[in-house]
């Protein structure tokens, strides 16, 4: 029954948390969950790093994770396989990614 | 049913939806080396990948002065026979010598302000997102570049029936510039 969350917060059609307030660490587990991810202490920080850009209002990127310190660009790939800053983004709670690059 | 439809949207929509046939793999094919031309097929291979699309790129002719080490990050926009740059403009203006260098500068500059990567650095992030960059045998013979000319990340020199192998599969579509 991956198909219903466990934790019903309230989401766009694609997923995309509508309130990013409302987020919890058990329901980016269970999105995640969705993607075949299991979430590590690396996966964290990520989720933390983007959670606090948001926060900050910065525009998000793959270049500006890649910069952040936290992850290369390969290994945000490798944590996130098959379109990271998306994913990355839906797990962490925030808006969908508008970035061209 | 009006609950159980809100809660169904919250699936994720990871390849879209099952009947449609999404894009899985592309396959550039950049032949020009034109700054604009080549940021096309920089900005669609990296968006590829960004989607979990898988990404191949191909240059060739003028489009290898991309992938040089010499000239990766000092390509030029064509000021001359390129009516859609500065519409109005005189050609024998445009053509005066320093003016193609200096818009290109200022083409760069504001890439920059958008926070565009510069060529080489774009190849990287297109590397270790798991693109793959290769070089045109024909055309580096003709340019006579070898492979210690091209930028680390181009991973072979390879003939045009090895660039139709890159494009096997189902779902592959070749993008040619």
């Amino acid at each position: 029954m991956e198909t219903i969350n466990a934790i019903p917060l309230a989401t766009n059609a694609e997923g995309y948390l509508k309130n990013y307030n409302e987020w919890t660490k058990e329901w980016a587990e269970e999105v995640a969950a969705q993607y075949g991810i299991t979430l590590t202490e690396k996966h964290w920080d990520v989720l933390q790093w983007l959670r606090q850009k948001q926060a900050e209002d910065v525009k998000l990127n793959i270049r500006k994770v890649g910069n952040s310190g936290i992850v290369d660009i390969k290994q945000f790939y490798e944590l996130f396989p098959g379109g990271p800053l998306k994913i990355s983004s839906k797990i962490a709670g925030i808006p969908k990614p508008v970035s061209c690059i | 049913m009006e609950a159980v439809a809100e809660i169904t949207k919250t699936k994720p929509v990871v390849n879209g939806v099952k009947d449609k046939k999404p894009v899985k793999k592309v396959l550039i094919i950049c032949s020009k080396g034109k700054l604009e031309d080549v940021y096309a097929a920089l900005v669609m291979a990296n968006g590829a990948l960004m989607e979990g699309i898988d990404a191949k790129m191909f240059f060739t002719f003028f489009g290898l002065e991309a992938i040089t080490k010499k000239h990766a990050d000092h390509l030029h926009t064509a000021t001359v026979g390129n009516p859609a740059f500065m519409p109005g403009l005189p050609t024998v203006v445009a053509g005066l010598p320093g003016f193609e260098a200096f818009a290109s500068y200022m083409m760069t500059r504001e890439m920059d302000k958008l926070e565009i990567p510069h060529v080489t650095e774009f190849i990287q992030m297109i590397d270790a997102a798991g693109g793959e960059i290769f070089a045109c045998k024909l055309a580096a013979d003709m340019f006579h570049l070898k492979k210690e000319d091209f930028l680390n990340e181009v991973k072979d020199i390879i003939t045009v029936g090895d660039m139709y192998a890159l494009a096997e599969g189902d779902g592959t579509q070749i993008i040619f510039i």
